[in-house]
Order: structure tokens, then sequence, then C-alpha cells
């Protein structure tokens, strides 16, 4: 077996017994990035001289006796939307064409105090607003598994690197389904953790209360050695909860007996791929053979978490996003201009692809004096509705299961000009989202040669449940151990 | 009045065929005012809110609005504007929040503020004024939270550049309804607020600087029917001598309008105060009220000060500088015009009150000193009371000195001088100068005699009663003595032998 063929786990027993070296594992992965990223380009930017520097010091420290961390030598694939200290990051918008934050996402910060060697940044659709990473400003990333189709996104860039074994875990990031709904796409496992479990500082944001970073890796066990990196409080996100973390790789024990899953049957019904729903069942019918219990569940508010989700996100990111004006980094215009609301009016109009400026326009109009209450107001209210339905059924159950996306991997160009439908490839992630809930996406079968993803999500904090239900799985399948020909 | 351009109302009404409206109206005036925090760090980073530094040299990613960053509330900052509703009588909430405040500027880093709109930290309070002998009580409306933006600099050039160094420093806004009638009231209450700004310790609330801002609004009222002139908010005012002239013109420029009935020059609208010219100017119409897109900031979480820190807080709130000066006159016996100056600021306040404890004698003696002579020292050094080399316990001892007749007052301004300038105690200085008084009557008499034989006229013009003439003889004793004679014995000593 190739490096780049282990799981992050399996690098890591290798690294920590001295079978190899940090510096062949990062060499290892450039080859293989060397080979296949011209197909699939799924990363921005590469950062080799910065990895293998990493990589040596990791080396030096094990040389001297020091025992560093279990990802001390496993590269990691960092999604354009967290900042990296005089890295460009770009978010895949022209807006930011160039700029190189002066500080790291505490993410970031994380995973290098944690010794993982930094291969670069990955492709993404533009301020991470897409189900293709077809918006990218720059480049479109190809599925691995069929080169003419779309990864998924926002993170597809991150899940194309993993699932093309141009990287063993990435950090992506998850606003309404987007390290979940690539992950599915794609055929690798995605967590995306509870609103507050993971730090968003230097995240930049798309919807602020609904951002969250999180791991795509090949199997649970991997997203579990990546949140025990990146999980806990930080004195510099406002937001970010003070909850204990536990040990997530020691949670899981592979036992799931009695453990009771619902089925959300708005998650499950119209809009479904046919074919997906099978795959769903089928995958749900080994949870019971597991020694689960499921049971189907109603939350009928969860039918308007679209809608919801398209108020409040373009709302939020409206104003975020207002900060990109040309005064003081990343795109200018080179007009003339004559005052600077023209500056403001001409450098967004050109810094800002289509999407991006539709959804600036939904929100808006969202926030706008006269529509605030029949909008903004009106869906946080359904949103506390969507969130009280997820309480409820979180009462009687564990877990609740559904599809992490409601079709394969659809093609390149095929849903580029029917927004709504590319709209519709996350319907099933961004209830989740709105509840602040975490939620896993796992391999659990395919549908034309495609990975199908199974969705398992739960209550908040309860990330350390949801992966070993996930982990569950994986011990007694082997769908997330299939890979793609490249 | 200063510098009015029209005389003051009722006027006569040139044209009958105006429409007048005859009731009388009364000003109705609210207050905005915005002052700066004195706080070490920003509102939402760890940045120095230090003057004066290199321009764009206090900044970080948050306070510039880079991508990714995210504000973290300065706790004491909240706790600044806790104190203040505590001194202004207001009510903390249990919980509140932090809203956007959307709109397009170069100096506001993110384009948009991070304010408070429907739920302010502090609310519902009051302040009584005395003005010119009249009670009046202004309500607060509210006082919160918000941060301030980085300043434009308009180059000769044409070109601009943007300053940061002031964007994120702590800034607390207090709303008051608009129970002002007069430009005096708004005097008053400026006064007053910086006063007690200064006294709690949350702002130097400087006007001149920028570190209290007020805009009032403006607009005439009949109380009886409620018809109002529409609302005219004043800006660009840098004193609280310039808000009190702004608003004088602004009720006068309103009601001659009104008395004759120019309607098309009421309507709401930005006015802008023309410091050289006295005059407000129009600014802008304000056609429909700014559309801010406020909506509550999805950074941070809700703020709910904890309700023994807020009570501790209440609890804390130091004597307040009207209290103290109403105090001061009672307590002291004080005129009003000492207490007011006295109490102008808390550590001039203590310093009298911490001298009074210590010496034996009137608190007029102490106030007389304190604002006399070691204010003028204090003025011409530049530093304030605290910083005074003079402590409380060696002015004490001085004023002892001469109210035990050891010094004469006017050798004491000398020796005052000196512990100024030394931090030597007067007792050790009056000793080493042998500045002491001479009130040993045989020492005196012989200088005495002296005098009496050198100035036979004034001699003369006593001993015919004229009284006048001998303070001449006494002022050559003193001469003669180099001012260390005890005058009140030379003026019996006089008295005695010349009648």
């Amino acid at each position: 077996m190739k490096l780049y063929e282990l799981t992050a786990y399996e690098l890591s027993e290798r690294l920590t017994s001295g079978e190899v070296s940090a510096a062949e594992v990062t060499e290892a992965y450039f080859e293989r990035i060397e080979s296949v990223e011209e197909k699939v380009a799924a990363y921005l930017e590469l950062t080799q001289d910065v990895a293998m520097e990493q990589a040596r010091q990791v080396d030096d420290w094990r040389a001297g006796g020091e025992q560093p961390g279990p990802l001390a030598g496993v590269p990691v694939a960092i999604k354009d939307v967290l900042c990296t200290r005089g890295i460009r990051t770009t978010c895949g918008s022209k807006m930011l064409k160039g700029f190189r934050p002066p500080y790291d996402a505490t993410t970031v910060r994380r995973c290098r105090d944690a010794g993982m060697p930094m291969l670069g940044k990955t492709n993404m659709d533009e301020f991470a607003m897409g189900s293709s990473t077809e918006n990218s400003a720059y480049k479109v990333t190809r599925n691995p598994w069929d080169l003419d189709r779309v990864p998924g996104g926002s993170s597809g860039g991150s899940a194309a690197a993993v699932a093309a074994g141009m990287a063993p875990i990435a950090l992506g990031s998850d606003t309404g389904g987007s390290i979940r709904q690539p992950a599915a796409l794609c055929g690798i496992s995605g967590l995306k953790p509870t609103y507050g479990r993971v730090s968003r500082y230097g995240l930049v944001a798309y919807a602020s209360s609904l951002d969250q970073v999180g791991p795509l890796a090949r199997d649970v066990r991997d997203c579990a050695l990546a949140m025990n990196v990146l999980a806990g409080r930080d004195q510099y996100d406002a937001t970010s909860a003070d909850v204990d973390v536990p040990d997530y790789v020691a949670a899981l024990t592979g036992d799931v007996e009695g453990l009771r899953a619902g089925v959300p049957k708005e998650l499950m019904g119209e809009g479904i791929d046919p074919a997906v729903r099978t795959t769903i069942e089928a995958a749900i019918g080994q949870f019971e053979e597991l020694g689960m219990a499921i049971e189907e569940v109603e939350m009928p508010n969860l039918d308007h978490s679209l809608p919801v989700y398209y108020v409040i996100a373009p709302a939020e990111a409206a104003s975020n996003l207002a900060r990109y004006d040309g005064v003081r980094y990343g795109h200018r215009t080179e007009e003339d201009v004559s005052d600077v609301y023209d500056l403001f009016a001409k450098t967004r109009g050109e810094g800002f692809g289509p999407e991006v400026r539709l959804r600036i326009m939904l929100g808006t109009f969202a926030l706008s004096a006269g529509y605030y209450d029949a909008y903004y107001l009106k869906a946080q209210k359904v949103r506390t509705l969507i969130k009280q339905d997820f309480d409820a059924a979180f009462e009687d159950h564990d877990v609740l299961l559904c599809p992490t996306s409601p079709t394969v991997a659809f093609g390149i160009g095929e849903k580029a000009d029917d927004p709504l439908q590319m709209k519709l490839a996350h319907v099933c992630t961004i209830p989740v989202n709105l509840a602040g809930i975490p939620a896993l996406s796992i391999p659990c079968g395919m549908v034309d040669a495609m990975p199908v993803g199974l969705q398992i999500m739960g209550r908040p904090f309860e990330e350390a449940t949801i992966m070993r239900v996930g982990d569950a799985y994986q011990r007694a399948t082997d769908y997330h151990r299939q890979r793609p020909e490249l | 009045m200063y510098g009015l351009a029209f005389p003051k109302c009722p006027l006569p009404i040139p044209n009958s065929r105006r429409k007048v409206i005859q009731m009388p109206m009364e000003p109705m005036i609210g207050l905005e005012v915005h002052a700066q925090l004195n706080t070490e760090s920003k509102m939402f980073c760890s940045c120095s809110t230090k003057f004066g530094a290199e321009p764009n040299s206090n900044v970080c990613p948050t306070c510039l609005g880079l991508p990714g960053s995210l504000p973290v509330p300065n706790r004491r900052a909240v706790e600044y504007v806790i104190r203040t509703g505590a001194a202004l009588n207001c009510q903390t909430a249990a919980r509140c929040r932090f809203a956007r405040k959307n709109y397009f500027y170069p100096d506001l880093a993110k384009n948009f503020q991070i304010s408070q709109y429907d739920e302010p930290l502090t609310h519902d309070g009051y302040i009584d004024l005395d003005v010119d002998g009249e009670q009046v009580r202004i309500r607060i409306r509210r006082a919160h939270l918000e941060e301030d933006t980085g300043k434009n600099i308009h180059l000769a050039t044409g070109s601009s550049l943007v300053e940061y160094n002031r964007s994120g420093i702590p800034l607390m806004e207090i709303v008051t309804e608009p129970d002002f009638t007069t430009a005096e009231q708004c005097r008053e209450y400026l006064t007053q607020l910086r006063l007690i700004l200064r006294c709690i310790g949350v702002s130097n609330a400087n006007m001149e600087e920028g570190a209290m801002r007020a805009e009032p609004t403006v607009n005439l009222v009949d109380r009886e029917t409620g018809e109002a002139t529409p609302k005219v908010e004043i800006k660009n005012l840098n004193s609280i001598r310039a808000v009190y002239q702004a608003v004088s013109y602004e009720i006068e420029r309103q009601r001659r309008a009104v008395a004759e009935g120019r309607e098309d020059e009421l309507f709401q609208q930005t006015r802008r105060w023309d410091e050289d010219k006295g005059v407000t100017v129009l600014m802008r119409r304000k056609e429909t009220s700014d559309d801010y897109m406020y909506f509550p900031e999805p950074d941070l979480v809700p703020l709910e000060p904890e309700p023994e820190w807020v009570e501790e807080i209440y609890a804390s709130c130091p004597e307040l500088p009207a209290e103290r000066r109403e105090r001061f006159c009672t307590e002291y016996d004080l005129p009003r015009y000492d207490a007011e100056v006295l109490t102008e600021s808390r550590q001039l306040a203590d310093y009298f009150e911490e001298t009074c404890k210590r010496f034996e004698g009137s608190a007029k003696m102490v106030s007389n000193w304190l604002m006399g002579d070691v204010m003028s020292l204090l003025n011409e050094a530049g530093i304030t009371i605290d910083q005074s080399p003079i402590s409380c316990e060696m002015l004490a001892e001085l004023l002892r000195l001469i109210k035990e007749d050891v010094i004469s007052g006017k050798i004491a301004k000398d020796v005052l001088a000196t512990m100024f300038e030394t931090g030597r105690s007067a007792a050790e200085i009056v000793e080493e100068e042998g500045l002491e008084q001479i009130s040993d009557t045989g020492a005196l008499e012989s200088v005495i005699d002296e005098v009496i034989e050198e100035n036979p006229g004034p001699v003369e013009d006593v001993r015919a009663g004229k009284d006048k003439a001998i303070g001449f003889l006494v002022g050559q004793v003193m001469r003669k003595t180099q001012g260390q004679a005890n005058p009140q014995m030379v003026n019996e000593m006089l008295r005695e032998k010349l009648t």
C-alpha cells in the first residue's frame, strides 16, 4: 500500500513507531498531488515549502525524543476560506485575489501546533456560497469518481483532495452542508460540529450564526482524530462554547447496541432520488443489524428549512461581505470613479461573482426597513420552530438518519443555470445548521457508480455519539474503503 | 444670547397673507451624547486606546475588520456603561444584545458598526438639574455601548487617508428624552454629565478632544394641541458653548419661521453648526429615516451581566458632583461658588475634604488657599491636584502655621511656593529660613519707635483721627521687618502709642 492510500490513523501509527518519517509522508503526498491534481484541480495554492519545513520539524521533535500528538506529521489541506498567515487566502473570489492574511485562523493554528504539515489551500465556491464548487472564480474542481461531475460544495476542493488521495485530512467549513454534501458526493466522511464546538476565528464569514469549521477525511476515525485537535473553547471567538471536549477517538467503541435512531419522514420523501433512498434504507437496515432501534419521526417544520436559510444566510452575508470595498485590501477597481460610493460600487460589482451578488441583494432586501419583520424576524421565528422539532426528536432518539444529498454528484454545468436545483442539493443538510446541531456524512453505497452519503445527526455537543455510530457502521461495511481510479 | 443673527421672537408679522400659527410654541430638545470610555483596550479587541500613537499602529485584524476576524467584548467597557447607568438612575438590563448598524463609509472598517439597537444595556433613568435656581428633571432614555469608527483625513491633493487607531474604541451613547425646553438646560445637562462621567471615572468627557460629542435634536411643540415643527438634528458641535449657541440659534430660527409663516423652511433635516458665523447651516434634508438594516450581531452572544456584579457596581457608585456640591455648602458652610469649583473634579473635592480633616480651622480658609494659591501654582505647572507635590497633610500644616500666627499670610504664600518647588514641609522652610512672625513686643517696639520718628506727617494725621494713615505706618513696620512682624500686633501697638 502506498503512503497516500493510508488513513490518517494508519499514518499516525507508522509515524509514531518510526516506520516512516513525516518528511517521507509529506513528500509522498506532493508526489501524488503532482500526478493527479491536473485532473482533479482541488487546490488553489500548494504550500510545499511550508509543509516540508513543518514535516522536518516534526521529525526533529521525534528524533529528540519528544512525543508530539498523534497527528504530528500527518498532512492537512486547508479550505481557502480559512486565514493562513502569509499564505494567500482568496475564498475562491476575485475580490480577495492575492490577499495574504497577517494571522492564522485558530483551527489552522491548532493544526500547525499539532504538527500537521499544510499541503495547500483548497478550491471552493466563492465565499462558500454554492453546492458544486463551480462558483469559484479560479477553477472547476472535478469529482475524482467521475471527472465530468462536480465534487459538491462549497468545500469541493477539500473533499476531492481527500477522495483523490491528495490529502489524508482536509479542513472545510459548513454553513448549509458545505462539508457534508461534498463529502457525500466524493465518497468520504465529513463532520459538521455543533455550532460553538470549533472556533470560527479566522474563518472568513459567510453567515456567522450558521458557519462552522470541521474535518473531511477517509473515515470516521480520522474525523475523530482531527476533532481532538480542532474542538474546544477559543478566547477569540465569543460564540465558541466552554463545554468539555471528550477524547473523540476513545469514544469509538464500536458498540451501538440499544441506541435509538429516528428517520425524519420529511428528509426521506419527495425530492430524494429513489435509488438514493433505497441505498439509505439499506444502510438503515445495517444499523438495525448492529442492534439499534429505528423508527420514523415527523418533523413538520423541516419543510421550511430552505426558505428560512435563504433569508438568514444572505442577510448575515450581506453584512459580513460589506467590508470588501477596495479601501483596505483585496480587489479595487481600476476604472475612474466619481466618489467613494462609486469606488465601492465598481469594486464590488467587479470583485464578486453572480451568486455572491445575488445573495447580497437577497440579504439586503430581507434586512431593509419595512421588510425586516416579514423576512428576517419571521425566518428567525421559524428557525426556532425547526430547533424545537429537533429537540423533540432527540428526546426519544439518540441520533437521526437521512440522506446527506438527495442525489449523487451531478454533471459539471448541469445545474449551473438552475439556482433553485443547485440550492436543493443542500436540502437535507441545511436543517442541521439552522438547529446548530452536529452531523456526520459517511459513504453508504453507490448509485450510477457514484457514492451515496448517509447523514447522522446528533444532539448538541454529542459529536462523540454520532461518530461512534458512524464508526460502528464503518467497522461493519467497507464503502469507506472504496477509492476512485485516477 | 451669543451672536444670534436675528432678534428675539415674537416678531411683527410682515405679511398678513402668510399662514400664522398663533399658539405659543415651546422648544422640545433632546440630546444624544457620545462619550469615549477610558478603557485601556478597545471594545472588541485588545488593541491599546492610547491617544496620539503613530497612525494605524494601534490596530489588529479585528479593529481593521480583516476577513475572518471576530469581536470579543471588553468587560471593563460593559462595567463603565453600567456604572454610568447607576449614576443616571437607569435600570440595567438582565439581558441585552449587540446589533449591527450597516452603512458604507471608508472609516468604518467592516462597513457596519457594532452597536445596540432595541435592547440597550441600561435604560430609563433621569438626571435632576438646577438651572438658575429652577429644578428640572431630564429623563434618560438609554445609555448603550458601541464601537467608535476610524477617521478620514482629507489631503489638499484631493486624496484621502484613513486612520484606524480610533476604530473600535469603546463609545457610550447616552440618549435623553426630548425634555429640554431651553438652551440653558442643555448647557447645564452637559456640564453636569461631564462632571459625572469624570467623577465615576468612565470618560474624560472632553468635548474639545472629541472624547464627548453631543447632537441635539430641536423642534417646537404646542403642548396643548401636540402640533409640532419637524425635528432638526444639529451636528459639528465641539464644545458645550457651541451646543448652547447652536440650540439657541435653532430655537430662534424655527420660531421666526413659524411666526412669519415660512413653512418651506420647516422640514426634517440635519444642520451643521458654523462656529465662525454663529449659525446653523442645512446639511441634508431627511426625507425618510435612514435605513441601517439593524439586526442582532450574530458574532456575539447576548450580554447577560451577572446580577451580583451589577449590584456591586450600583452599590459602589460614588457621591456625585451635584450631591457633593450641596453637601459642601451645608457641611462646610461654603459659598455656592466655592462648592461648585471644588466639586468640579473628584480629586480636588477629595483633596479639600482630606485637608479639612487634618486642619482644625475654618473650611473656608482651606477653600480660599486651595482655589487661590494652590490652583494657580498647579495651573502654572500644568498639572492636576493629584499630581501636586504638596500633599493635603502639608497644606494642613501650612494653614496651621498661619492660624497659630507663626507666619503671616503673606509669608505663607512664599512658603507655599517653596513647598511646591522643593516638596519640603512648611515647618521646615519656616524654621530654616527664619520666617517666624515677630510677635515679641520688645523686638517690635524699637522698630515702631523708629517708624514714628521717621514719619512725623502721617503720625500727625493719626493723632488728628485720620485712621487711614495708620495703615501706612503698619506698612512701614512690615517693610523694615521684611514682612515678618505680626501686623495685628503692630497695629495695636501703634494705636496705643499714638492715642
